[in-house]
């Protein structure tokens, strides 16, 4: 049997008949994001101080860490939804729905924690890229997750598309910890002193350990936002699918006739 | 087309070997069965007739544990295709309208791969394909070089050894000479007195060579007739 | 265990009917890694990565493998003929995994003597059992992965350019340990023999996980939906 919603929360309806997507929590949820995101850029900007050796452009550090910060939990979410959905039998096509939409946003939040990390690498040492493990893995777990969203974009059947992306994501599970650890491995070869991390070096006082912290719960609000609208709009669009099969079972029976 | 209707209707329930209730199969947003009713006991021999596109493939894909159920009940061998369809498979053997062989094995290489995954003895593999009128020659050619017909009756052949207890045969007579298609009903028969239930799709008017088989109807995804009054057997 | 073994039989026979392997896939293989030495220009330099240059065109073609692999499958069907009986998919997972393994470790076995012939590497007799573990263990890995991600893209449109983006990333740990392990065997400067050993077990860990992650998935990717 095939499930229209899983969330706990169901869409909300205007008096004019159309659905949306949104709804009171997500309204809270949205301001909140929108509130606390406004004092973090405040805060990176104007009230934190710059860094003895970086400079300012320590400041990169606000967006990047609460970038990378969720793109590892969208990857977390994915994986928790897509093992759900491959272990109960029925009403799955929720879970599917909700690891999709993880998925989605979490790439462009690991495309931003790669763009990110890069730029602080350039200004910092100069160099666009690093082969540090944490990038690396970011990187890996990136390519990984584009190649999800292909498999999910090609396969039309709801069902196989929803088993087939869920074991990849669980793989990216056993993946994403090998690779880590490869690199770890890899890159002790090389005799470096220090992991050429650029937050390696940087002192944090009081105001910046508050600012680095509210960034990771204004994008955490962002993230679960963006994640219940786009699972909620999958939603709607596979109940719409549902509530034509009426219509369509008719008229496949209407062809007994004439 | 007379659809007796017998008192011992809920006894005979719990012995049929398949059965289903106003079954639904979705396929991309098509409902490609829509609402089957069916009841078939064991030892039936049962032809499904109908146009094409009228689901006569899909009911056979969803017997087979191939097809997932959308909404309805079905069952076949006791097993509840709604939760676990992967539990039927070792009961049936498809036939579909692809034959399922490996271009580069020889037909007899074909068959022997499902007699050696399930156990049979090597004799029964010959036995197999002289069932099927398979020479020598025939059977130690790659089945990339056999005619259509030759591919047939060799997918029958991997059928007849795996010996399933419920056969389900897309269209298996497309493609035969006459003598052969004799053959198949043959086949067919001997299966049904050995206990299987046989069910098979065909575009053919049966031959009238004595054994009428049951004959269902699909119109639309459903059930438009089930001929069950030469077998007293109710709808 | 049987039935993995029936399922492994018939997948070398039917590569042993086609010749796939030694017609296309080695030559393929041989022939990047001449590639290498020409886009490099440097013997020196190539001396240093054999190792690495050797594994790199073993992942490239043990995707062909692979894909050819399940290709033959889905062509008519058999792979459902396969499954609808008595035959579990952990077992048909396996079958496969042994024969993608056989053929990648002829296959590594060129590629090695390759290198040797062609790079100018050499193997002393006290790295030899170092170079055949690491071999077979890498080819393990690849072989378990191969068969998995095959499974996942099977029977999908654009499957080809699909498995290299799906499979390639997963593979990258392989890469870098076979590499290392191979080196060492090789003799290197910077990578002594003890830490090949190291890495030749990062290989079997790996070679392990996507066995067992194979054989849990495969029943779940090849089950029917139409």
């Amino acid at each position: 049997m095939t499930s229209t919603t899983g969330s706990a929360t169901s869409a909300g309806n205007t008096s004019a008949g159309t659905a949306t997507t949104g709804t009171l929590f997500t309204r809270i949820i949205g301001a909140a994001a929108i509130i606390i995101t406004a004092w973090v850029v405040v805060s990176a900007f104007f009230i934190t101080p710059a860094d003895v050796q970086q400079g300012d452009s320590v400041r990169i550090m606000y967006a990047h860490v609460p970038a990378a910060w969720i793109a590892y939990l969208a990857f977390i979410t994915t994986a928790v939804a897509s093992g759900i959905s491959l272990v109960r039998r029925h009403r799955t096509l929720g879970f599917d729905r909700v690891a999709g939409a993880s998925a989605e946003v979490g790439v462009l939040f690991m495309g931003l924690a790669l763009i990110t990390g890069s730029l602080w690498g350039r200004l910092t040492w100069g160099t666009f890229w690093q082969w540090d493990p944490r990038l690396t893995t970011t990187l890996f777990l990136f390519v990984t997750y584009v190649g999800y969203l292909a498999v999910r974009s090609i396969d039309t059947n709801p069902q196989r598309r929803a088993r087939r992306s869920a074991v990849l994501a669980l793989l990216a599970v056993l993946e994403i910890p090998l690779v880590h650890f490869s690199v770890v491995l890899w890159r002790s070869l090389h005799q470096e002193a220090s992991v050429l991390n650029p937050d390696g070096d940087v002192r944090l006082d009081d105001v910046m350990l508050f600012t680095l912290f509210s960034g990771v719960v204004a994008f955490t609000l962002i993230f679960v936002w963006l994640v219940m609208h786009r699972q909620r709009l999958a939603a709607l669009q596979d109940a719409q699918l549902g509530a034509g099969l009426e219509a369509a079972i008719a008229m496949r029976r209407a062809e007994t006739v004439a | 087309m007379v659809q007796t209707v017998t008192t011992n209707d809920t006894a005979t329930t719990n012995d049929a070997v398949i059965l289903l209730a106003d079954a639904v199969v979705v396929l991309g947003g098509f409902p490609a069965l829509a609402g089957v009713n069916l009841q078939v006991q064991p030892g039936e021999l049962v032809a499904l007739r109908g146009a094409n596109g009228t689901g006569k493939s899909t009911l056979l894909r969803l017997c087979a544990g191939l097809a997932a159920l959308s909404r309805g009940s079905a069952h076949v061998m006791n097993v509840d295709l709604a939760t676990n369809r992967a539990a039927v498979r070792p009961y049936v053997g498809l036939l579909g309208h692809r034959n399922g062989l490996y271009a580069d094995l020889t037909a007899r290489e074909n068959v022997q791969l499902t007699a050696q995954l399930i156990g049979a003895q090597r004799h029964d593999v010959d036995d197999a394909l002289a069932r099927l009128k398979i020479d020598s020659r025939v059977a130690a050619t790659r089945a990339t070089s056999l005619s259509a017909g030759q591919r047939r009756r060799t997918a029958l052949a991997s059928l007849v050894v795996r010996r399933a207890r419920v056969w389900l045969l897309d269209e298996p007579h497309a493609g035969l000479d006459t003598a052969a298609r004799v053959e198949l009903d043959d086949i067919l028969h001997e299966a049904t007195q050995a206990g299987a239930t046989v069910i098979y799709t065909t575009h053919e008017i049966d031959r009238t060579d004595g054994r009428v088989p049951r004959t269902v109807t699909l119109a639309g995804g459903v059930v438009a007739t089930d001929d069950s009054s030469t077998h007293g057997v109710s709808r | 265990m049987r039935q993995a073994l029936v399922v492994a039989r018939k997948d070398l026979l039917i590569e042993w009917r086609a010749r796939l392997l030694l017609v296309r896939v080695a030559p393929f293989a041989l022939l990047v890694l001449v590639l290498f030495a020409v886009a490099l220009d440097s013997e020196p330099l190539i001396l240093r990565a054999a190792a690495g240059l050797v594994w790199l065109a073993m992942l490239f073609s043990s995707l062909m493998l692979v894909q050819r692999s399940f290709d033959v499958e889905t062509d008519d069907g058999a792979v459902d003929v396969l499954l609808t009986g008595t035959v579990e998919p952990a077992q048909v997972y396996l079958g496969k995994m042994l024969a993608a393994f056989a053929q990648l470790l002829a296959l590594a076995t060129t590629l090695v003597l390759g290198a040797v012939v062609l790079y100018g590497a050499t193997v002393g007799a006290d790295h030899l059992v170092l170079l055949v573990t690491a071999t077979l263990s890498a080819a393990w890995g690849l072989s378990s992965v191969g068969t998995l991600y095959g499974a996942v893209v099977a029977n999908m449109s654009g499957r080809d350019s699909l498995l290299a983006l799906l499979a390639l990333p997963v593979t990258a740990p392989l890469l870098i340990a076979a590499s290392r392990a191979t080196e060492a065997a090789f003799g290197s400067q910077t990578i002594d023999t003890a830490s090949g050993w190291a890495w030749t077990a990062l290989l079997v860990v790996f070679a392990v996980t996507f066995t067992a992650a194979g054989a849990a998935a495969f029943g779940t990717l090849m089950e029917s939906d139409a």
